[in-house]
């Protein structure tokens, strides 16, 4: 950060070839946020295309859901929405905390929302059980467990990411209010996983 | 003992005065490497292997065509051959080589030290060999037989260890592209040299700049269709099945949504090669620069939006032909805007005909026929006559051989002193070049009279009247496969034993010429600061001033 490329100086002091290589990780401006928003962009097009490909499967299949499919129960799905969307607002306090260099308050608010991650995940996981139809029942089932299912990988990718970071806050001054982008990384992560279910709520149980 | 006389033999080798720069060994071109030059370096020899297995499958399959009864291979084994032919070339040739020129060459054109994410970058690389294994392997076990396309349900009723093995595989290149075009947007746009504005940038960083927004927003659509398409080929879903009520036109459009953009992946790279090696070997300014620059840009954007072309016979409604007959016309315009940029520039200049330059007229020459088909084929009545025959694929070989494989031998000619340091043989370099031309124009010529014919394509078997022309298209096959052995001799020996490179060979003014052939290890001594644009030719206070730069750059080791 220090020895950006805007300071022809400090390129001119390390310009043989050994101090080179050894200056290469400071010598760049901090790219990884800017890399990771773009990479989120690409992974919403996966997501994308997938629920293009269930908004047109809707249209086309003759009756959608299919005769015989039970109504389905809002209470759980909906309960797990608001926890998800609640741990959105709970991850934020921790990058609050941190610019206040406050480590014991970024473990608290990590820890709280890998705890919602996890009971989003099981509520799931139970929503999965209580169904009265299988992957392969039919077009509809299928496009619903794909959906939410690999939704739910990317929330425990997250929830991963959310206890890689919290595993390495116990190290002493690891982050603080200047150097956290693992923090920052696994916040925005999380806000993307959040926008997704959203849209996925609404277009498998609300319309 | 062999280690003493080993140290011995090696010691004054190891430190030679006249050394000036810090250089890699040879075998950490093997390695888990992370400069971006080495990794542009191994991106372009692995992918011209697979080049070369793909171009074995070619002979083998217009073999087979020699004559109208299947009597080489199983209908069966056709199929495979034409599946991997048109995978391999794709995924594991032309995407992967671009890849790697844009590797080797944005970091030192825009005057940086490397890529943005080098560690990515190097898992992006070596994501390569294990997915073209894997689809080298499918070949063996079950070959999958539903074309590069993999249309199911054909797909999901042929080979099914291959399809899956091809679905894998194609996952795995997938997520290389993505972390390939992750890095080379973020580059591009965050790691230029403070003196460079983005409308100081060489071409070929805005044709990369479009090609990676392409990659990004097309090849995770692709990822998608592939994942459902495994859903109903192992676990027994019927998204793309219809007789589970799946629609196999999903895919078709999912597919096309990646692939269509994937023709200008594939090509993008190299309109921008040629819009560099043009204004160095005619010795003249680039005739319209932000036409060109923005020309990319509109070029990826239209390039989304025209994918469903390829499913005009897929019971796609008359109004949404329409739109995508209109769309897909209106690409003729800023790719036109390219080509009469290009045709500008080499009106009235001081033109080099040595090989970079020859391969890039040839590219201008047969990448306009590929052109003109392309707009008949976009032209909806024409397209439903012609569909699935040999007239397809006389334009799509025209646009994917005579315009990639054509740009991708300009740029190694052009840049291959600054990535070896060394000089390849011109003679052989022309000779590669006439029996290239010629092969190509032989082969795919008359393809474009077998479909207007109703002569089907993917087929083993055809009917005796079309046996003339495509034996010709058959030799046409072989002198292209002779016309590789030039090139590769050249290429190996060269290396070895060429003439030794200047910095500069080609006295030319992109920033990538002002260091070291082959560029030092974090590629500039002093970073540079621009004082001319990268087209000045002819400028003659500008020339002045570019070489203080570069003596400034010299003295102060």
């Amino acid at each position: 950060m220090q020895g950006s490329i805007v300071d022809p100086t400090q390129v001119e002091l390390n310009h043989h070839a050994g101090g080179a290589i050894a200056n290469s990780h400071e010598a760049h401006p901090d790219h990884r946020i800017f890399g990771l928003i773009v990479f989120l962009v690409a992974e919403s097009m996966i997501f994308l295309g997938l629920f293009a490909a269930y908004l047109t499967f809707r249209a086309v299949y003759p009756e959608w859901p299919p005769v015989g499919t039970p109504e389905r129960e809002l209470l759980l799905p909906g309960v797990n929405t608001l926890i998800l969307i609640g741990s959105s607002f709970v991850i934020h306090n921790a990058e609050s905390a941190i610019k206040q260099n406050n480590v014991k308050g970024l473990r608290l608010w990590f820890g709280v929302t890998a705890l919602m991650g996890i009971i989003f995940l099981a509520g799931q996981l139970y929503e999965y059980s209580h169904l009265e139809f299988g992957l392969k029942t039919n077009l509809y089932a299928s496009t619903f467990y794909v959906l939410t299912g690999f939704h739910g990988l990317h929330v425990l990718l997250g929830v991963g990411l959310i206890l890689a970071v919290l595993g390495r806050s116990l190290q002493q001054n690891h982050y603080s209010d200047e150097h956290h982008f693992g923090v920052e990384a696994a916040e925005i992560y999380w806000h993307f996983v959040d926008v997704v279910w959203i849209v996925l709520f609404i277009l498998l149980y609300l319309i | 003992m062999t280690q003493t006389e080993i140290s011995t033999t090696s010691a004054p080798e190891a430190v030679p005065a006249h050394a000036p720069t810090a250089q890699w060994k040879w075998w950490q071109y093997f390695t888990f490497n992370t400069d971006h030059k080495v990794i542009g370096i191994q991106y372009l020899v692995t992918s011209f292997i697979f080049y070369l297995i793909g171009g074995a499958l070619a002979t083998a399959i217009r073999t087979e065509l020699a004559t109208p009864a299947p009597n080489l291979v199983t209908p069966e084994t056709y199929n495979g051959l034409l599946t991997l032919h048109g995978t391999v070339m794709i995924f594991l040739w032309i995407v992967p080589a671009g890849a790697g020129l844009a590797n080797f060459l944005i970091p030192l054109m825009i005057g940086a030290r490397d890529m943005a994410f080098p560690k990515l970058n190097a898992v992006a690389f070596w994501m390569i060999p294990p997915s073209g294994l894997l689809l080298v392997l499918s070949f063996f076990l079950e070959s999958p037989q539903a074309g590069w396309t993999s249309y199911p349900p054909l797909s999901l009723m042929t080979g099914k260890v291959g399809e899956g093995l091809w679905i894998f595989s194609l996952l795995i290149s997938g997520t290389s592209s993505i972390l390939g075009g992750l890095n080379f947007l973020t580059t591009i746009l965050r790691m230029r040299v403070p003196s460079m504005k983005l409308n100081d940038m060489p071409l070929f960083c805005w044709a990369m700049l479009a090609t990676s927004g392409l990659i990004l927003i097309g090849t995770p659509v692709l990822a998608g269709a592939l994942i459902l398409l495994a859903f109903d080929l192992l676990a027994g879903t019927a998204f793309f099945n219809p007789t589970g009520g799946g629609d196999p036109v999903v895919y078709q459009h999912m597919f096309w949504f990646y692939s269509h953009p994937a023709v200008y992946i594939m090509v993008l790279p190299l309109f921008g090669v040629i819009s560099e090696v043009i204004p160095v070997h005619a010795r003249k300014p680039i005739f319209g620069y932000q036409a060109i620059a923005y020309s990319s840009l509109a070029i990826s954007f239209l390039g989304l939006i025209v994918w469903a072309h390829h499913m005009f016979t897929s019971g796609t409604p008359a109004w949404l032909r329409m739109f995508f007959m209109i769309t897909t016309m209106i690409i003729a315009v800023p790719t036109g805007i390219k080509i009469f940029g290009w045709l500008a520039t080499l009106w009235g200049g001081k033109i080099a005909l040595n090989s970079p330059m020859l391969f890039a007229l040839g590219f201008i020459a047969v990448f306009v026929i590929g052109g003109i088909s392309g707009v008949m084929l976009a032209s909806v009545p024409f397209d439903i006559h012609v569909h699935d025959t040999y007239f397809v694929v006389a334009h799509l070989h025209y646009v994917l051989f005579g315009g990639s494989v054509f740009g991708i031998y300009a740029a190694i000619y052009h840049w291959f002193p600054k990535i070896t340091g060394r000089m390849m043989n011109e003679p052989l370099g022309i000779v590669h070049f006439v029996l290239t031309f010629v092969g190509m124009n032989l082969t795919f010529m008359p393809m474009h009279e077998l479909g207007l014919l109703g002569m089907n394509r993917r087929v083993a078997l055809y009917d005796p009247r079309f046996t003339t022309l495509n034996q010709v298209a058959t030799v046409g096959a072989y002198v292209l496969a002779v016309s590789t052995l030039p090139f590769l001799f050249n290429a190996v020996w060269s290396w070895m034993k060429g003439e030794k490179a200047s910095e500069n060979p080609w006295r030319a003014l992109t920033l990538e010429w002002q260091t070291s052939s082959p560029p030092e290890i974090e590629n500039f001594e002093v970073l540079p600061v621009l004082t001319t644009g990268p087209y000045d030719y002819g400028m003659n206070h500008h020339s002045e001033s570019m070489a203080e730069t570069t003596a400034a750059a010299t003295g102060s080791s």
